[in-house]
């Protein structure tokens, strides 16, 4: 098929940047859709121009480095779905793509579709583990899990990273994505003693990196590749609630 | 130069003990005096990171993706070994070593294997304690299931995540340090070049990636915790990025290659589909539990796969090895389905592929479903999809994957797979200690020739990265540490730091003086044909030496014509790769090299020359029972130095399957 892309491109962080258009032909259903992207780069290179900087590392779906906008969608038209998996079966000979960077004042742009997501690092740094040194650690099956616990927590836990419930949201919020972290460790017994102030302080943190609030849009499940419930955003309100009402401050 | 494995003396299972007996300590106060470079963030790197960090020293941590928690470690699906016999399957320490040294091909060496199996289990503890969600049991205890090439139940698994919580788990622990203090991070930094003062690691060169300057680092020891080569072959499961520049220029600077030209090739993978492919998608070893794998038994069978009667069908690891069956260890099962393809039964457009057969295990727990519901009259229909439903839970995400990848539905239709380059055995020579044959450089991980020998067994990648991080280095660092902490930091304008920056520089700007007119992808491309032709699943003498003559002539192509736009200032994704790419270049040279003296078959190297009249791999104990360890001498030059391999415990013996 032979389609048209409309791709933002953008020199650096202090750059403004545009959207180019470019034209590529013979793409195959079968290719994914950072392949065909890999077709474009080589024809740029070879034509005397520079490649689009995209992330991109596993390409299997599970690091969260991809993180294109395809058509006004996070990582484009299929659901529970990365940039890397999606296929170009997805789309028909003819159709004009847009493709732009995640948009959120806490992502700002490095160069063309790559953005700088560190402020998720800057989270999890605040709050986002439990304390165990190595060598600390009991018997693994000295604490038994409730299965449903468990299986709730590894829900939680398949979160990526990458930052597609935030590129979505209307307020840039990153509810979905600290809600889950907040989750996996507050249903296991192992998360209790820093159960409070995690909470606290991966919120107050997140509000520093400048996201926005949560309007219960859901937007962000919907988008999110994984299908990360926003049940987890409820948990973590209630967890914020009751840490605020019985922590000293 | 140095070249001993400084394995402890003493009996097998007291040597570790014994080891961290003895070994040197240093004290509290002198451990926020030492600094140490870890390069890498995956298991290895972000366990080391966090462990030395937790102990008192000043970590510097470096990757170049966007954040530690997105290192490649993160893909793997299947599992992680530990010999904690929760199964009461009668495993044991003694099992898990004697199964890898033997799923290695005796190739690897006893003491450390040993050793690995002995910390395994607390490596399960530890994860646990962070909150890594692994598969439990109604009863709120852990599962556990089974893996190829082994007997017992010894696998701890998070769906087909395994890979993915392990990695978050090690990231959350790096990241609480890096909020304490005591690491600090470098994302987007690729390690350029390792400094030597005198004859010892004090440093590396590594360039932001974001805004292209090189930067100085010191370190008083420098880990190199930066993955596998499998990218040599243009097309494996590897991470786009995984490289091996790290580890090839600290093999430049004197860190002996071992046993290079081991390579995994992982049996179940999404077959090539055209030759825009940019990598190939593992589905987990774990299928093998349930799925059945099998070709027509007529050649050029036209039909669809559900339309061929069973009688018609060959399943051929089940025919060939009745004992383990479709569990045999992945070397095994990848060349016996490269033989079936080559003799012309294989399945798909390319003929390239044999079929993952799940429709006996939907019965089969559709049975067991309706038995629980006390149904004994369900029609097939309706057994089939409660046995969907099963296999779903088990292994949903891969079926997911596989359907968007292929668009066929695999609940319905057998998936098609295919054998694709997954793992690397071979790596830097590290001794006992993971120390590489540098002063103060150390190995850990994939990037070590390691515990693995020449195959290595599902589920133990993950253990060795976390075994080497968590439990192995902390205790070893501090034997080179403890000599160190009279040396006060060293400046970073140290001639050595400048001189080797500048060579970093020149060669940077040489390459994007070359204006050629090749695009890196190109190169990397035909790099990856020649390795996976002639030195892939199967190698012979004449292959080899054809491609050793192939890849000089596409080095000089590479440096006289390839074309790298833009600057060096600021983000240059091209210039990354190219950089990745030479390397990749001089690495294949020297695969090629050590399967041409490696004559014998054993694990994943076959030789054809050196096969038993049915096809399986021939070992020669008499004369290759030793490491090969490549010392860097000039360009396309090394010399061959030998590691005798001694087995005390494990006595080698046709490795068999049937």
């Amino acid at each position: 098929m032979n389609l048209t892309l409309k791709v933002w491109r953008q020199k650096n962080n202090q750059s403004e940047g545009s959207l180019e258009t470019y034209q590529v032909k013979d793409i195959s259903s079968e290719m994914s859709f950072l392949e065909m992207f890999d077709v474009l780069n080589e024809q740029l290179i070879l034509s005397g121009g520079e490649p689009i900087a995209f992330d991109h590392d596993c390409r299997e779906g599970i690091c969260g480095m991809c993180s294109m906008h395809i058509n006004g969608r996070a990582h484009g038209p299929w659901t529970n779905n990365t940039t890397c998996q999606l296929h170009m079966r997805a789309f028909k000979d003819g159709d004009t793509i847009v493709v732009e960077p995640w948009r959120s004042k806490a992502f700002p742009v490095i160069k063309d579709l790559t953005v700088d997501r560190s402020a998720f690092d800057r989270v999890i740094q605040a709050g986002g583990f439990i304390s165990v040194n190595t060598g600390n650690a009991v018997d693994a099956n000295s604490l038994p899990i409730d299965k449903k616990d468990a299986d709730d927590a590894f829900m939680a836990a398949s979160c990526i990273g990458c930052g597609a419930c935030v590129a979505t949201c209307v307020n840039s919020s990153a509810m979905l994505f600290v809600s889950a972290k907040v989750s996996q460790l507050a249903l296991l017994p192992q998360g209790a003693p820093e159960r409070e102030s995690r909470v606290l302080n991966m919120v107050a943190q997140m509000d520093k990196e400048n996201f926005g609030n949560c309007t219960n849009t859901y937007a962000c499940e919907a988008e999110c590749p994984k299908g990360i419930s926003v049940a987890n955003i409820a948990r973590m309100n209630k967890e914020y609630l009751q840490a605020s009402l019985t922590t000293e401050s | 130069m140095a070249f001993d494995s400084k394995i402890p003396k003493g009996e097998m299972n007291e040597k570790w003990n014994d080891y961290k007996g003895h070994v040197k300590l240093v004290n509290p106060a002198n451990k926020r005096k030492l600094e140490v470079i870890v390069v890498g963030t995956g298991l290895a790197g972000a366990s080391a990171a966090a462990s030395l960090g937790e102990m008192g020293y000043k970590v510097k941590a470096f990757c170049f993706q966007d954040s530690p928690r997105r290192a490649h470690s993160i893909a793997a699906q299947g599992g992680i070994n530990a010999a904690k016999n929760y199964q009461n399957d009668g495993d044991s320490v003694f099992r898990l070593f004697y199964d890898t040294v033997k799923g290695g091909d005796y190739r690897a060496r006893e003491a450390n294997v040993h050793r690995l199996a002995e910390v395994s289990t607390s490596i399960i503890d530890q994860c646990v304690a962070q909150g890594v969600p692994f598969a439990r049991e109604y009863g709120g205890l852990l599962s556990n299931r089974s893996f190829g090439g082994t007997q017992v139940q010894r696998t701890f698994y998070a769906a087909g995540q395994t890979g993915q919580q392990l990695l978050l788990g090690a990231y959350s622990a790096l990241e609480r340090q890096v909020a304490l203090g005591n690491v600090t991070m470098y994302a987007r930094h690729e390690m350029l070049d390792v400094v030597m003062i005198e004859d010892k690691a004090r440093g590396i060169i590594a360039r932001n990636l974001v805004t292209g300057e090189l930067e100085k680092h010191f370190g008083h020891a420098v880990l190199l915790c930066s993955g596998g080569y499998g990218n040599v072959f243009y097309l494996s499961t590897n991470a786009m990025g995984s490289n091996v520049t790290a580890a090839w220029k600290a093999h430049k600077k004197g860190a002996f290659f071992g046993n290079p030209c081991f390579t995994q090739i992982h049996p179940t993978c999404i077959p090539v589909s055209g030759d825009y492919q940019s990598k190939l998608t593992l589905m987990s070893e774990s299928l093998r539990n349930d799925g059945r794998i099998w070709v027509p038994k007529n050649k050029g069978e036209n039909r669809k796969p559900v339309d061929i009667p069973e009688e018609e069908r060959d399943y051929y690891l089940e025919r060939r090895y009745p004992a383990f069956g479709n569990l045999v260890p992945r070397d095994v099962a990848s060349r016996a389905a490269k033989e079936r393809c080559d003799e012309g039964y294989g399945v798909g457009t390319t003929k390239l592929a044999v079929y993952l057969d799940f429709a006996d295990a939907i019965l089969r727990y559709g049975k067991i479903e309706a038995g629980k519901m006390g149904d004994h009259s369900a029609s097939e229909a309706a057994l089939i999809q409660l046995g969907k439903e099963v296999v779903k839970e088990k292994y949903g995400n891969l079926f997911a994957m596989y359907e968007k990848i292929t668009g066929e539905n695999p609940y319905d239709m057998p998936m098609r797979i295919y054998p694709a380059v997954h793992y690397v055995m071979g790596g830097l020579w590290v001794d006992y200690e993971l120390q590489t044959t540098v002063k103060g450089l150390y190995a850990l991980g994939e990037a070590n020739f390691s515990e693995h020998g020449a195959n290595r067994l599902g589920a133990s990648a993950l253990m060795q990265g976390l075994a080497d991080g968590y439990f192995v280095i902390p205790y070893t660092l501090g034997n080179y540490l403890a000599d160190e902490i009279r040396t006060a930091s060293i400046s970073t304008d140290h001639p050595a730091f400048v001189e080797t920056e500048k060579a970093v520089k020149d060669r940077i700007d040489t390459l994007l003086n070359i204006k050629g007119k090749q695009t890196v992808e190109s190169f990397h491309k035909r790099l990856g044909l020649i390795m996976w032709d002639k030195c892939g699943m199967a190698r012979s003498e004449k292959g080899l030496k054809e491609a050793i003559e192939q890849i000089q002539a596409l080095k000089k192509e590479f440096w006289s014509d390839v074309r790298i736009p833009g600057e060096a200032n600021g983000m240059n994704t091209e210039l990354d790769k190219a950089g990745r790419v030479a390397d990749f270049i001089e690495l294949g040279e020297l695969m090629c090299k050590d399967a041409l003296v490696r004559n014998e078959s054993c694990g994943g190297h076959f030789r054809e020359e050196y096969q038993t009249e049915d096809g399986e791999a021939k070992r020669d104990d008499e004369n290759f029972s030793f490491v090969s360890a490549w010392e860097y001498v000039g360009e396309s030059d090394w010399k061959l130095n030998k590691e005798e391999l001694t087995f005390e415990i494990v006595k080698p013996t046709q490795r068999s399957y049937k």
